[in-house]
């Protein structure tokens, strides 16, 4: 299948597609980052993550439509803005969420399943209802437009370079809300064992609602940044929700590195493949791998060692 | 300091707590003996808001704390050592003291904590989970004293953990009874650390105070009996 190509033709499709898939990374990172909070660390399997990310990615539709109208000098930044608010959507739909379906389920994991299942569904049809079936996208200001050449065949999408700074700015930033704030010590002492977090003065029941909140609300960012590189449709959450849980299982359900490169090695792969072989193809090999390797290190790519 | 009175409590419809009695006294160390499946554990769960109460109530310096959750319970001033000390295994030592500073807002962990418990202070970067059942049950005890207790409930302390270590923890326990002047519950089964840690002595038989005697006037053989299976 490379005999079609000269080793500079090669080397830059390797290039351009490495490109693209770090562009996938991104939004998976930002996916699954939500998810290792929510179903690494929390444990609520969230069949509804991908209907929070595109709740985010409407709300930047909307901020995009709203600011091209009514202040058009403020189009260059309205990204920041609608950024910000579908973190705030998202956040509180995940706390609403949380306050009136998972608090009655953490004793009962596998019901989050079927009803997250629901509600992803209420939440699809809502999105139908509302914004129609058909597929929006958003316009982007000139300066995330065109690209950078670095050779006379290799060019670099701008939007791409900005998902990327924006993933890597939110992934320390979850760094250092999970370990290194008084936030992320108690959401760590509460997913660990609740009853005790209870008996050292940690409102648990708070915190629960934090931390769910905080997982949506990084799904909405991803939301946001996902309008980028693709159109919303109702439905588009549900592609991608398989490939972050996924990543979550394979990088190593309590590790925030794990998360990571899990989705670097997912995406890369999938993005090189999809070039050279069909799209199916390209999943069912990812599969395999990572079936193969789970079944060699059931924990997880990154796994804590201690006595438990 | 801590009030208990006409305490039941139940599993459902079976009753394990048949109306308890007592009371603690400001600075007293209290243990409570029994054998397994009398009521030690329910008792220390159901102060703690972990096993609801079914009927009577329990009182911290005058505050009734029988319907307040757990993290309420903790900030009116009652702190818990569980059975088998349940530590967060992932977090390292020093975090886990920190969970017990949520209810003051303090972000320092007081250095009379790790003066109490030095190891502690060397092995602060390790996980939890990593440190001997030794070193787990001072930090579980550390991390109960972070949150500043009035009262300290301490549920089968010698559980696993050798003689030596045994002897040591009840100067440590009386220790801190001097320098906090916390009242402090033991529930324990061992009768020799009992002896050496208590002001007095209940003893609970299938769910009722049986006996209850200071330490000075207590029959060693009596005891003794209650707990021979």
């Amino acid at each position: 299948m490379f005999a079609d190509y000269t080793w500079t033709e090669l080397g830059s499709i390797f290039a351009m597609q490495g490109f693209a898939g770090l562009i996938l990374f991104s939004v998976f990172v930002l996916m699954a980052l939500g998810l290792a909070i929510i179903f690494g660390q929390m444990g609520v399997i969230n069949m509804a993550h991908g209907e929070f990310m595109i709740l985010g990615a409407y709300v930047t539709y909307l901020c995009s439509n709203l600011v091209e109208a009514y202040a058009p000098s403020l189009f260059g930044v309205y990204f920041f803005f609608a950024m910000a608010l579908a973190f705030l959507a998202a956040g509180a739909l995940g706390a609403l969420v949380e306050w009136s379906l998972i608090r009655h389920l953490y004793k009962r994991p596998l019901d989050t399943l079927l009803a997250t299942w629901g509600l992803s569904l209420i939440l699809q049809q809502a999105y139908r209802s509302i914004f129609g079936a058909r597929e929006v996208g958003v316009s982007l200001p000139n300066w995330l437009l065109g690209s950078v050449p670095l050779t006379d065949i290799i060019e670099i999408p701008i939007n791409g370079i900005f998902v990327m700074v924006l993933t890597f700015v939110i992934a320390i930033g979850v760094y250092f809300i999970l370990f290194r704030s008084r936030m992320g010590m108690q959401t760590r002492a509460v997913v660990q064992n609740r009853v005790m977090a209870g008996a050292v003065g940690i409102n648990t029941e708070k915190v629960d609602r934090h931390t769910f909140a905080l997982g949506c609300g990084i799904a909405g960012i991803a939301g946001s940044a996902f309008t980028m590189i693709g159109s919303t449709g109702p439905t588009a959450g549900q592609l991608y929700i398989v490939d972050t849980f996924l990543i979550v299982v394979f990088g190593g359900a309590a590790s925030l590195i794990g998360t990571i490169a899990s989705s670097f090695a997912i995406s890369q792969a999938q993005s090189t493949m999809e070039f050279f072989l069909s799209g199916s193809m390209a999943k069912v090999l990812t599969l395999l791998t990572v079936v193969g390797i789970l079944m060699l290190r059931p924990e997880g790519l990154f796994s804590l060692k201690i006595r438990r | 300091m801590l009030n208990v009175a006409h305490y039941h409590v139940a599993y459902g419809q079976s009753e394990v707590l048949h109306g308890l009695d007592f009371t603690v006294a400001p600075g007293e160390i209290t243990a409570i003996m029994g054998r397994n499946g009398m009521g030690k554990t329910t008792l220390m769960k159901s102060l703690m808001g972990i096993v609801p109460t079914s009927d009577g109530a329990a009182a911290v310096d005058g505050i009734d704390i029988t319907s307040m959750k757990s993290y309420d319970r903790v900030a009116n001033g009652i702190a818990y050592v569980p059975q088998g000390r349940m530590i967060f295994p992932t977090m390292t030592v020093q975090e886990n003291i920190e969970t017990g500073l949520s209810i003051s807002g303090r972000s320092k962990v007081p250095d009379d904590i790790y003066e109490l418990f030095p190891v502690l202070l060397d092995m602060k970067g390790r996980r939890g989970g990593n440190l001997s059942g030794g070193q787990q049950q001072q930090l579980a005890i550390a991390r109960a004293l972070a949150t500043n207790p009035k009262v300290l409930l301490l549920d089968e302390p010698t559980e696993g953990i050798q003689p030596s270590i045994i002897r040591e923890m009840a100067r440590v326990l009386r220790r801190i009874r001097d320098e906090k002047d916390l009242s402090i519950v033991v529930s324990e089964q061992v009768l020799s650390f009992a002896l050496d840690v208590a002001d007095r002595v209940l003893v609970l038989e299938n769910g009722r105070l049986v006996h209850d005697e200071p330490r000075a006037s207590v029959d060693e053989e009596k005891v003794a009996a209650f707990l021979s299976v």
